[in-house]
């Protein structure tokens, strides 16, 4: 089990903060592919992985990182912070 | 010191704790943050009058990351304190919904001479703006709009990057 935490426009858009989910992805693209093709509004909000970032256990990871049974991945939008 | 916090602060207050009982700290620089009031949209005179039917209420509100927040902020100020020798440091961000004019975020860095303490409070910013996961949505009016990130903010953290 994976959990996912959304933040800013990619949760609005969702329409959730967070969710579980099973998965046999084993890279945080092959993990963003799957997500994509789970609504409407994930395919939606996921469309473009440039305009994304990605956090795996609250540390900034790249498409091709790796992800685990129990890992927590964040996926939101370039920070607007300061 | 990193605080995370939806209350105000109080900057005096922060720079009088931050070098209490120093007799060694030469300069002590802060930056504070704050919101800043949009201009209303097409304020040329051109704008048709039907333009402005609401109020103009302007709002900010900062969401961000509970715990990943103060993992990179405190990594951004170890990161500051390994680039010069600061005697004392002091991030504070804060989230929840800000009027126009409130304050946002407050770095200090103390340090024997100026230019150290000068030249962290700018690494702090520019590192901050790109690295802790906060995000801005404006509303006027009630309609929201996730502020976009800007390039000029990422150049602005890359240029330390070379040191």
């Amino acid at each position: 089990m994976i959990t996912l935490l959304y933040f800013a426009w990619v949760r609005s858009d969702i329409g959730v903060a967070q969710e579980a989910l099973e998965t046999k992805a084993e890279t945080v693209g092959e993990l963003l592919a799957e997500l994509q093709a789970r609504s409407d509004q994930h395919a939606h909000a996921l469309a473009e992985p440039a305009r994304l970032r990605f956090a795996v256990n609250q540390t900034f990871v790249e498409l091709g990182s790796p992800v685990r049974d129990g890992d927590e991945v964040a996926i939101f939008p370039p920070m607007t912070g300061g | 010191m990193i605080r995370v916090q939806a209350e105000d602060f109080d900057l005096g207050a922060e720079l009088a704790a931050l070098r209490e009982g120093r007799r060694d700290i030469g300069a002590l620089a802060s930056f504070v943050g704050l919101v800043r009031e949009m201009a209303p949209e097409g304020t040329q005179a051109s704008a048709p009058d039907s333009s402005h039917n609401g109020s103009g209420e302007q709002s900010m509100t900062l969401e961000h990351y509970p715990g990943m927040t103060e993992k990179m902020l405190a990594e951004i100020e170890a990161e500051a304190q390994a680039r010069w020798p600061l005697q004392a440091s002091l991030i504070i961000h804060r989230y929840g919904r800000l009027l126009p004019g409130e304050q946002i975020v407050l770095v200090a860095c103390a340090s024997p001479h100026r230019h150290a303490a000068f030249e962290a409070c700018q690494f702090l910013m520019d590192w901050l703006k790109t690295k802790a996961p906060f995000w801005k949505l404006e509303e006027v009016d009630g309609k929201g709009n996730w502020v976009d990130a800007r390039e000029s903010d990422e150049a602005a953290a890359r240029r330390w990057q070379g040191g």
